[in-house]
């Protein structure tokens, strides 16, 4: 499977999240933000960073990058999207996915091997995982708290869109301990901490990210 | 040259790390009797022309699609004449 990573300026991750596709099996095609076109990519990946250096807000520029209207459009088609942090926030932006990222509660970075509850594992993203495992994986985040209005979180909820939930700690004031959401067609993901950065033993926190990459062998869209 | 100014600002019920970073400043500073700090931001926008009820539309538009994220923040916009005549830099 192709799977294209978009690089925008200030982003930090993709050079990590195209290893990790193509540990995870698959086919890393390098996308930049300034062109048009996906180049026939069967997947797409927003990586983490700090994409136009975060001003006016997270992701809020980015959103209007070239290539987001192909990532919208082909979205909107039912193509699995994967935004980790700054991508998820791009997400957000993008109206891709509900609520918004804001500023951690406690107002420092947060840098830790994170615990995580995979709560929906019907996603392209996540079909590697059993529903309810456990997993660590790297969080680094400065605005990582998702926000949503009471009727947005319920209905997430509800809907069983809730795609990882942060245990232990809640590490960035996020509602209900929310690390990742998917859309209602459940093929767009968001998440903030980054399974890029746990799938070797040799570095990290151990392997624990390798289901998001693995998964989409798996997704039923061959 | 009339400036059309947008104020954004977090919602009420959206939580203001900055503003509560703020807050907690001012009383080590010796600044008394300050409840709450909401911390927003400002755009001038200098227009071209008339301010005519078609540029504040499209200014309300700007605003909702790209100064503001409508999900977290809320914002206001008005014609500041002042603006336009006051240097930039105020003693």
């Amino acid at each position: 499977m192709k799977v294209g990573v978009v690089t925008f300026p200030g982003s930090l991750d993709d050079v990590d999240a195209q290893r990790a596709v193509r540990i995870g099996g698959h086919e890393a095609v390098a996308l930049w933000h300034g062109d048009h076109g996906l180049q026939g990519v069967d997947a797409v990946v927003l990586p983490g960073g700090f994409s136009y250096g975060d001003y006016l807000r997270c992701g809020a520029i980015s959103r209007f990058s070239p290539v987001m209207t192909e990532v919208v459009e082909a979205a909107g088609k039912g193509m699995p999207v994967l935004g980790i942090c700054n991508g998820f926030q791009i997400l957000c932006e993008s109206h891709l996915l509900p609520g918004a990222l804001i500023r951690n509660d406690h107002r420092k970075f947060a840098c830790r091997d994170q615990l995580l509850r995979i709560e929906n594992v019907s996603t392209p993203w996540t079909s590697s995982y059993a529903e309810g495992q456990e997993v660590t994986i790297v969080l680094k985040n400065g605005e990582g708290g998702f926000v949503a209005d009471v009727e947005t979180l319920d209905r997430l909820e509800g809907e069983g869109r809730v795609v990882a939930r942060y245990l232990g700690d809640n590490p960035n004031g996020s509602l209900r301990a929310i690390a990742g959401i998917t859309n209602d067609r459940g093929n767009v993901v968001g998440l903030m901490p980054h399974p890029e950065h746990a799938v070797e033993d040799l570095t990290g926190a151990g392997t624990d990210g390798l289901g998001f990459f693995t998964s989409l062998a798996a997704a039923t869209f061959a | 040259m009339p400036k059309v100014v947008v104020d954004v600002m977090p919602k009420p019920e959206i939580l203001d790390p900055q503003g509560k970073a703020v807050l907690g400043a001012l009383p080590r500073l010796g600044f008394d009797g300050v409840s709450d700090v909401r911390q927003g931001k400002r755009f001038e926008l200098e227009v071209d022309g008339e301010v005519t009820d078609e540029v504040l539309a499209r200014v309300h538009e700007m605003a909702g699609t790209l100064l503001s994220n409508p999900v977290i923040e809320n914002f206001t916009v008005h014609v500041d004449e002042a603006v336009a005549d006051t240097p930039d830099v105020v003693s």
